[in-house]
């Protein structure tokens, strides 16, 4: 158990009280974090530590955590989860769609950023040699791959995740909430907002039509299935 | 359920047809018939009538339609219809006036001719009658007079007439009391038809009377004449013949000149009547084109700012009164602008405010929090003092938490900020979440939380976030103040709308509390320990939350009856809510049940008012009495069907008035699915009827 469960941490924060405690916190949860306090260092020391995971918070000097996160994002599928003070929708949601993985509001209890993080980086400890069909495309699970006609879609893990628990029953309809616990591991229902932006991100890379979604279909009133194989 | 819907007042349009049959019996078809109205569509009858109507009626829409919305052609219309009575009045004046003075004129001339002319017979025949007595007074007078009579009068008329020169004809006439006239048949000059001409009771009068009378007729010819008739004055008069036999004398004068002469004036007036009238109406048309342009060139404009576009002006010309209203309209414009402009940007301050004193109040906060619960985790190695000093420390930071939460909550709503979410979502799902979220509390209690009406979808859009924070606040307090008795979560759909309802029997509300309970900070009972740590907040912003959604959030309860809170939620977020589909006093209210003739007070002291801050306020007034009650489900309340469901095309389904009455009036009538009373209702009989039982 102890294994998977050590991991590189980036701790992107301009407050250094904050950033000495979750260090301390981190610690102790057997994590290995790193530090780094500039918007405009964030990436530079990202390409260093190669993180298994990075928390980010959003206000930032110099380059802002949106800005930090797209730039990440530009370049890994590395877990991301953000630290904000703002619950609103809006900041909420900006900061998903620039590639941000989960959030969490401050402030939080240690034990919510640590099961946040260990459920981040659970997902790669199950290697299970499967292929799935959704749609018109062919997921390789173990591979972490999944390709239209040969040719290989680029996704987050946390997309892929979200794709695979579709696809392995695509005769069920998703809730969000069944989602964000399949897929965040979210014990209690939290902010479905999650779901439905991390849908639309994965439809714009999957669907040939985002308008008109035929992978990830939205059944009205209910939630998510997969679309017809 | 077949609730009362306590806030139904929107209910009274809901069920247009009995209304007329049941208030009154005897109205006869005609009086149903105006009532339904001919312009108003609800025409009442057999279909052909309906359907002619209908027919009659489409046509005359458009024009109502338009007369209504447009001042300028009423105006028009008015000035119109008004001049046109003017023109009308003063055309028939005018010609009344005409018309006498040129009789006046020819009725003296004519009298004064005749007059002469009925001497000038007199005479005539005076001398005759001496001509014929010197002549002979032989034994065949007699005949020989009557034949000179015939002569004479023959003479009499040429003579007569020829005086006249075609000015005036005349016309001698038996007369008729004189008997058998022994050949002295009708003469007239000017091939005139003597007897046609002169109208019979003129004759009548002038046998009986020995003066002259006048009278209006029409001349007619002979045919061998080849004249049209033409009208006359007519004055005849008895006059003798030589043998002291009467006889009638006719002086006929045509009017042929004066008719032309009052067509003329008649011609000359309508067409300057029609032309006065056309003009008056153009007139109008361009004075109130003139006031009416700029009006509608300012309703344009409002309509325009009211629509955000704050930039919009009028154009404004001159100095008229136009122009004024023009500069006060932009003016007004202006300080709108710049009242909104300071508003947008205090509300924007306040929000930046907000968000900033977030973040800089949360950040330090969760190093606090995170500290805090690092040297919570490690108060077994403390001595005793330490140890619980961490537990207050991690306690209050808790209760610091939320109740920070709670405040920015609130000022976000305060600052206009807060944005709906909404999406279809099921509302069984949330109450479920809910409840079992509540639950570790209420199995502490001892309390058991029972879902109602989940049977089928309650679909309605929604914020699934603010939903679920309103109903757990209403679970959590309905099981804090439940004192271990059963909580009821109902849920109904009906209509438009959804509504979830959170009953308890517990303590309840005291009279005037239901209102205050939506206060910020408000405790029911200052000296009551709190066992959970509540910010005091929580039904303020589950108020916000519902009025976010366009619903309602109302409590009920009498003290030491326990109470209910009810969610109203529009089923669209932009349907305006008329009314829910359950009774905001629950059906085991002790009034409901009977309890107030039992010896307890029915008046408005234990019932509670709801809440009056509600988006439509008649719908939650406080109901003082059960008469007003009675009465408004007596009049048009609209049934809720509960089985009604988004898509499957049922509606509000009118029930009769009777039947609801009955269902009401009945004291203690077990309802079907009447929950069991707060003092022995928690043992647990819980599923009947296919409620689902979510217990421990």
């Amino acid at each position: 158990m102890m294994s998977f469960m050590k991991g590189r941490v980036l701790v992107v924060d301009d407050d250094t009280a904050l950033a000495e405690m979750l260090g301390i916190v981190l610690r102790g949860e057997g994590f290995e974090p790193s530090f780094v306090a500039d918007g405009d260092k964030a990436l530079a020391a990202f390409r260093e530590s190669k993180p298994d995971l990075v928390l980010l918070d959003l206000m930032l000097p110099g380059r802002d955590g949106i800005e930090v996160c797209r730039l990440i994002r530009a370049e890994s599928g590395v877990p991301i989860v953000m630290l904000t003070a703002k619950s609103d929708t809006v900041d909420v949601v900006v900061g998903l769609e620039s590639g941000a993985d989960d959030y969490i509001v401050k402030p939080f209890k240690p034990k919510e950023l640590v099961a946040r993080i260990r459920a981040r980086l659970r997902r790669s400890e199950e290697p299970a040699p499967e292929q799935l069909a959704i749609g018109d495309l062919v997921i390789d699970v173990a591979g972490h791959s999944v390709k239209r006609d040969g040719q290989s879609i680029a996704l987050t893990p946390l997309e892929f995740d979200l794709l695979v628990a579709l696809a392995r029953k695509p005769w069920q309809v998703f809730t969000r909430e069944v989602l964000l616990e399949q897929v965040w591991g979210y014990r209690h229902a939290a902010d479905t907002r999650l779901v439905n932006v991390h849908v639309q991100r994965l439809r714009s890379k999957v669907e040939k039509d985002p308008e008109r979604p035929e992978i990830v279909v939205t059944v009205r009133g209910v939630g998510y299935k997969a679309g017809p194989s | 359920m077949s609730g009362d819907s306590a806030a139904a007042a929107p209910g009274r349009t809901g069920a247009r047809p009995e209304r007329p049959v049941g208030r009154k019996k005897a109205g006869s078809r005609w009086g149903r018939f105006l009532e339904g109205g001919l312009l108003q569509g609800g025409v009442q009858g057999s279909p052909v009538l309906r359907l002619v109507l209908r027919w009659v009626r489409r046509p005359l829409l458009p024009v109502m339609r338009l007369w209504r919305r447009n001042i300028q052609l009423k105006v028009v219309v008015t000035t119109l219809l008004m001049s046109l009575g003017v023109v009308l009045l003063l055309g028939f004046v005018v010609i009344g006036q005409v018309r006498n003075g040129l009789l006046d004129a020819k009725v003296k001339a004519s009298q004064s001719q005749a007059t002469g002319g009925f001497a000038a017979a007199k005479q005539n025949s005076d001398e005759a009658a001496a001509a014929a007595g010197t002549a002979d007074d032989g034994a065949t007078g007699d005949e020989r007079a009557e034949q000179n009579v015939i002569q004479w009068m023959s003479d009499l008329v040429t003579s007569l007439s020829s005086g006249g020169q075609g000015a005036f004809e005349v016309v001698t006439l038996p007369a008729s009391a004189g008997g058998d006239t022994g050949g002295r048949g009708p003469r007239a000059s000017g091939r005139v038809n003597p007897t046609d001409s002169v109208p019979e009771d003129l004759r009548d009068r002038i046998d009986s009377n020995t003066g002259a009378f006048q009278s209006y007729t029409r001349i007619v010819y002979h045919s061998t004449a080849h004249k049209e008739s033409q009208p006359a004055l007519v004055i005849g008069k008895q006059v003798n013949d030589p043998n002291n036999n009467p006889f009638q004398l006719y002086y006929l004068f045509p009017l042929t000149q004066e008719e032309k002469s009052l067509s003329l004036v008649k011609g000359t007036l309508a067409t300057a009547g029609l032309f006065v009238v056309v003009l008056l109406g153009a007139i109008a048309w361009l004075v109130v084109r003139q006031v009416v342009t700029p009006v509608r060139m300012a309703a344009g404009i409002a309509e325009r700012l009211s629509a955000g576009r704050l930039q919009e002006r009028m154009k404004v010309t001159g100095e008229d009164d136009i122009a004024r209203l023009g500069e006060a309209f932009n003016k007004m414009a202006q300080n709108l602008q710049l009242k909104i402009q300071q508003l947008e940007d205090l509300s924007r301050m306040q929000r930046r405010f907000v968000s900033d004193v977030s973040h800089e109040l949360r950040t330090p906060l969760t190093t606090v929090r995170m500290a805090a619960d690092v040297i919570h985790e490690a108060r077994e190695d403390f001595d005793p003092v330490t140890a619980r000093s961490a537990e207050l420390l991690a306690d209050q930071l808790d209760r610091f938490e939320s109740l920070l939460a709670d405040l920015l909550e609130i000022s976000r709503f305060d600052a206009g900020a807060a944005a709906l979410e909404a999406e279809p979502i099921d509302l069984r799902e949330v109450v479920r979440r809910v409840v079992s979220g509540a639950e570790p509390l209420a199995e502490r209690k001892g309390s058991h939380i029972r879902i109602v009406g989940d049977q089928q979808p309650v679909v309605a859009e929604a914020d699934a976030r603010r939903v679920e924070r309103v109903l757990r606040n209403l679970v959590v307090n309905a099981v804090e103040h439940g004192e271990g008795r059963d909580v009821v979560v109902k849920l109904a759909s009906a209509g438009g709308a959804v509504a979830v309802a959170v009953r308890d029997y517990g303590v309840g509300l005291k009279p005037g509390e239901a209102t205050r309970v939506f206060s910020r900070f408000w405790r029911a009972d200052p000296a009551r320990a709190r066992t959970t740590g509540g910010t005091g907040l929580g039904l303020s912003i589950a108020l916000e939350d519902a009025r976010l959604h366009g619903g309602w959030l109302q409590a009920w309860g009498e003290p030491g009856g326990g109470s209910q809170f009810r969610l109203t939620l529009p089923r669209t977020v932009d349907e305006p809510l008329r009314g829910s589909p359950i009774p905001l006093e629950p059906k085991d209210s002790r009034r409901n049940r009977g309890l107030d003739d039992a010896g307890l007070p029915c008046g408005g002291g234990e019932k509670a008012a709801t809440v009056p801050a509600q988006p439509t306020g008649d719908q939650a007034a406080p109901m003082p009495t059960r008469d007003p009650i009675i009465s408004r489900l007596g009049t048009a309340v609209p049934k809720a069907d509960p089985t009604a469901l988004p898509g499957n095309g049922a509606r509000v389904v009118p029930r009769p008035a009777s039947g609801a009455l009955r269902q009401e009036d009945i004291p203690g009538r077990p309802g079907a699915d009447e929950p069991p009373s707060g003092e022995t209702g928690q043992d647990g009989e819980s599923s009947k009827h296919g409620e689902a039982s979510h217990g421990r």
